[in-house]
Order: C-alpha cells, then structure tokens, then sequence
C-alpha cells in the first residue's frame, strides 16, 4: 500500500493533468487549477523541512566548531532573524518602510546583483577556451562565432562592403543564425520534448517509481 | 462548438442588412431600439481622458466614468461623434467560457488623422434596459477586443459608445442576449492529440517487446558512461562526488530526470565507498533527493554508509545557491562534479569554477541555451534528450530501455510529417500545416 497509493495517485491526476490541456470545460479546468494551486500548499509544507535540515546541518557545524563555523553562525541568524522579521510584520512584508523590504534592498538585492555581474568574467574565460582551436570541429565553431560577432556590431559590414549584399557578414551571419542554428536548436527542443514525454508516460504508468523510495 | 453567442441587433444602425448570426437561434435574439444619437458629457469624461492619455499605449482598461467633470466640460464644444455600429459579439472559442470577443463597425468619423473619435467604450448590461457597465475601453482604429470579464453561462447585453474628446455616442442598437459557454474539447490541440496519441502507441509498443524479452538496441551515450568514470576519479583522489540536480523545483520535469539519475549515481557512490554531496534548491526536491541516495545505497548492499547530511537543502535563491555550492567546490574540492537537470545563468558559474578545481565535469540539460556553456566548460555534456534517457539506460530495465525506442520512433514519423509538410506546402495545399498550428 504503502506504493500502490501514490502510484494511483499519480496515474490518475497525471492522465487528468493531461487531459486539461484538450478539455478546456470548466469540469475538468477548474479542479486542475484547484490541483495547482494545491501544489503550493504543499510546497510550503516543504520549506519546513528544508529549514529543519538547514539549521539541524548548521547548528552541528557551530556546535563542533568546524573550519568555517562561523560564517554558519552568520547564516542561522539571518535566517532566523528574516523568517521573524517577516514573521512579524505579515502580508505586505515587501510593502516600503517595512524592515522586510530593507533586507531585500540593502542586502539580497546587492549581494544577488554581484554575484551576477561576476557572470562577465565566467563568460569571458569560457569564451578563451571554447576558441582553443584543436580539431576540424573546433575550427567550424570558431569560424562560425567569429562571423556572427563580427557580422552583428558596424565593421562587419564595413570590412565587406565592396562585396555583393548577400556576401556582407551581416547577411552571412544572419543566415547562421536563421538556418544551421536554428535548425539545431529546434531538433535539440524537439528531442527533448519526446524526452519530457517518454518519462512524463513512464511515471504515470508506474514504470519509472524509484522517485517514491527505495523501500517496497 | 465554436459559435454559441452573436449579435442580436437584427436592424443595424448603418442601415445595412444584418450580419449573420453566427450559431445563435434567432430565438434568442433580442432586438432592443434606442434612443437616437444621445451625446453625453459628463459621464464620459474620464473615459475620454483615458483614451486620450493612453493613445499611445494600445488598449486601455476599462474606465469608470465619475470624476473627470473638469476635463471633460472643457471638451464639451466639440461635436459627438458618429455612432459605431454592428457590433457583434460571439464566444471565445475553446475555452472554459471565460471570455467573449467583440466587434463593431468604426464611426464614420473614426478616420486617420482625425480627432471626432478618441475611442471607444464597450459597456454591457444583463438587461436591455441598463444599468450600463463600461468593461472595456479601445483607441480610435481599433475594432475588436475581447471582454474577459463575463460569469460563465450568464446572458449580456453590450452596446458600443464611440467617445470624442467632449462627448459620446452611443450606438443605436444593443447586442444580446450573448453568453459565454466552455466547450469540451480545444479543436485547435487536435493534432497535439494526435502526436500524444501515436507517441504513446510507440512507446507501450516498444515497452511490451522489450518485456517480452525483445533486447532493445541503444546507442551508448558516452556522457552517461563518463559518470562512472568520473566517480571512479573522485574514488581515487580520495573526494567527494557532488551531484547538483538543477536549479528548478520538481514541477519541472528536468529534476525528476536528474533525481532518477541520482539514484544510480548514488548506487555507485555507495559501491566505490565515496561520499557524496547532493545541494538542493527546493524542498520537495530535497526529500526526494534524501529518498533516492537512501535506495541508492540501499541496493548497493550499504544502507549503514548512508550519511544524512550528503543532501543538503540551500536555497531557492539563485544566485544564493550558486554562491553555496561554489563555496562547497572551493572548500571541499570534490574528484567529480555532475550537474543534471534545468539550469539558468548559473551553469557558467558552477561549470567555470569546477572546471578551476580541476574536477572531472559530466553535465546534462535540455536547456538549449545552457548547453554551450556545458559543453565549453565540461568534459561530457548530455544534450537535450540524453538527460531523459540516462536515467533508463542507467538503469538497464528493459522496459525503461524500450521507451526511448518509442522515442527513436516518434523521431522518424516527426521527420516523415515535417517532409509530408514541406511538399504539400510547395504544392499549394496548406490544410495539413494548419492542422498543425496549435493555440
């Protein structure tokens, strides 16, 4: 039983899942926004136990005094002092002047904003390495990126100006972009999607149920 | 299915014939005369203040005429617009009965360049006689928005008003009574149905041989082979595995590929006696990434070497998370790191910062925008499908290994459509791709 619940459970509001999407009649719509919004109900169930598993690994971390205890000491008390916090000051938390909303300005949103702005120099490095050229492939991708850079900014054109305009390396790139690229692109969409359909169709017939646990 | 509410005004004040009532017994028309062209002034000022306002914008939201008397007293010398006219209003097809779409015949004096007609009001009643209720507004030259106010299954009354910038008119007759029903089945999806239909043929076909004792031929994905090695890596150095099971909760069906995947990952883990980290952004995740290590070691024989703290819950916080699992790499210096499931603006940051650890890299994302910076960054990526198909070929079930040749054989009818498309399209007959085309 102990599977065979959640198993049923899973088959039947998939098949009803699925069968949302060609029904659009308000008896099957209405319970399958019912069953989604269900889902954050449970979801928020979730967070509780996240917490729990958050501070009960911190807290052991603090208590045996482990490299780098306390920056875990910094983190439970931001986290317990932000769930108070908003805790406190109830819905509307985000609202301006409340102290929820300062967190969020003067320390969430920086700290995030940086973190991304180091993304530049990721790029940057990963660039140097994918125009390492070493095979015949590499050479295709290389030459092909360095057309669609050139091609997109002024002296892409300016350098082949002389040229007939389908020769220009604004139109070359555009057609790399269009044609090979998106052809690829769409045959990777298209893989996936059948990919997302075989384990969807697996899950729903029971046949892919490692995700429930591994004990019978 | 398609038809279920229309225009009522059976004489039309532009003094044509009548549209067609398309789908509604005349039964159930109502002919409602009006007074004649009634130029309004202060009711309609702040419609008309809007309109003006927001010309530029597109459409407006519906306004409430009540305060802009000022406003529209100045606009007052004007002369009233000409009344739009044939309005027709009819049920917005395949949907739960949400909404109804309206179309009217422009005033006369809605002309480009002109100024007689700011916009128009689309009111509605539930009975002929009123109370008038504006529920939509639209700029001069527009002729058509959709209501996607009305209560399902219930009768209106609708009347356009054209508005100038000191008056309006409202049209001479009424529509109604229209309703806005929900229809069955969605007749645009039909070749979707198809697809799923023919897809799942394949897939159960392809299921039963394999359980029938048929071995299915798969092709290796070097990707997925490099998984053992790459833990066989982490073994011999001594490290850690960390398994980052993307960055989306498991509404996304990516995580479920990736925390299938952790099971076998696990399993190996458990084998080779080396620890694994697993980091996790969502809580339902989370238990469920708890679950699949657990049966991991379990079926390698060592539910003792389980350790509780290798998932962890972080963040569901983007950047937080980067910023943790960075911090893990740094610190902790796995021998491999594998990142599976859908992933954003953070895989460069993860991928980059492992790749500087010397690490062992294997990757899988059907995220085709995150590819590159896998394939850039890793020493095995998984692309697009693979991702769906490791957890099965990991696995060896064999019902498992037969759905992907459902897949391999939805690919070759997906080929032979998009060829049948191509001819029948050059040779004029477009029936089939608008089959196609889904809303």
């Amino acid at each position: 039983m102990k599977r065979e619940v959640p198993l049923f459970l899973t088959a039947v509001i998939g098949v009803f899942m699925i069968l949302s999407f060609f029904v659009p009649h308000q008896v099957v719509s209405v319970p399958g926004q019912f069953l989604q919004l269900t889902a954050v109900i449970v979801v928020s169930c979730g967070y509780v136990l996240g917490g729990a598993n958050v501070l009960r690994v911190n807290l052991d971390a603090i208590a045996k005094q482990q490299p780098g205890w306390i920056y875990k000491l910094v983190l439970v008390l931001s986290l317990l002092a932000t769930v108070a916090i908003g805790a406190i000051e109830g819905s509307g938390f985000l609202d301006p002047g409340r102290r929820s909303r300062w967190i969020y300005d003067t320390l969430y949103s920086p700290m995030s904003a940086t973190m991304f702005a180091l993304l530049a120099f990721f790029i940057a490095s990963a660039a140097f390495r994918a125009f390492r050229v070493r095979t015949v492939e590499a050479w295709w991708l290389a030459a092909a990126a360095l057309i669609v850079m050139i091609g997109r900014v002024p002296i892409g054109d300016a350098l082949t100006g002389f040229l007939p305009p389908a020769l220009h390396l604004s139109s070359i790139q555009e057609w790399i972009m269009n044609v090979p690229q998106n052809a690829a692109k769409r045959a990777i969409l298209m893989g996936a999607a059948l990919g997302v359909m075989a384990t969807g169709l697996r899950v729903i017939l029971g046949i892919e149920r490692s995700y429930l646990s591994g004990e019978d | 299915m398609r038809l279920l509410a229309s225009e009522a005004a059976s004489r039309q004040d532009d003094g044509t014939t009548p549209g067609r009532l398309r789908g509604v017994p005349r039964s159930r028309i109502t002919e409602v005369p009006l007074r004649p062209n009634v130029p309004a002034t202060r009711g309609w000022g702040l419609v008309a203040l809007l309109l003006l306002l927001g010309s530029a914008a597109g459409r407006l939201p519906a306004a409430h005429a009540a305060r802009a008397d000022s406003a529209a007293a100045a606009a007052d010398t004007i002369a009233a617009p000409a009344p739009a006219s044939g309005l027709v209003v009819t049920d917005v097809p395949n949907d739960a009965g949400r909404a109804l779409t309206l179309q009217w015949k422009p005033s006369p004096d809605d002309v480009k360049g002109g100024t007689r007609v700011v916009g128009y009001a689309l009111e509605r009643s539930e009975t002929p006689a009123g109370p008038w209720t504006v529920v939509d507004s639209a700029n001069a030259g527009i002729t058509q928005i959709d209501d996607s106010s009305p209560d399902r299954g219930r009768d209106y009354f609708y009347r356009v008003t054209a508005v100038g910038p000191g008056s309006s008119t409202p049209a001479l007759s009424i529509t109604g009574p229209v309703r806005a029903t929900s229809q069955w089945m969605n007749t645009t999806r039909g070749s979707v149905l198809v697809s799923i239909a023919v897809f799942f043929a394949f897939v159960l076909y392809f299921m039963a041989s394999a359980q029938s004792g048929k071995k299915p031929f798969v092709r290796r994905i070097p990707g997925v082979d490099a998984i053992e090695e790459a833990i066989g890596r982490a073994t011999e150095l001594g490290r850690p595995v960390l398994y980052v099971p993307g960055i989306l909760d498991i509404d996304e069906i990516q995580t479920v590929a990736a925390l299938v995947i952790l099971e076998s990952v696990a399993k190996l883990t458990a084998k080779y006696e080396t620890p694994i980290r697993v980091p996790v952004t969502y809580p339902i995740p989370f238990a469920i990434a708890e679950e699949m290590v657990r049966s991991g070691y379990l079926a390698a024989g060592r539910p003792d070497a389980y350790d509780p703290d290798s998932v962890r819950f972080v963040s569901p916080e983007q950047f937080a998370y980067v910023a943790s699992v960075t911090g893990t790499m740094m610190r902790e210096k796995p021998g491999a790191h594998i990142f599976m499931g859908a992933f954003y603006a953070e895989s460069l940051f993860l991928a980059e910062v492992g790749f500087e650890t010397g690490a062992i890299q294997v990757a899988g994302t059907a995220n085709v925008h995150q590819i590159p910076f896998f394939v850039v960054a890793c020493d095995y990526t998984l692309i697009g499908e693979e991702l769906f198909a490791a957890g099965a070929y990991l696995s060896g079930e064999p019902r498992l290994v037969g759905s992907l040749k459902g897949g391999d054989a939805m690919k070759i009818a997906i080929v032979a459509a998009i060829l049948i498309g191509c001819l029948l399209e050059t040779l004029g007959m477009h029936g089939f791709k608008a089959w196609m085309a889904t809303q």
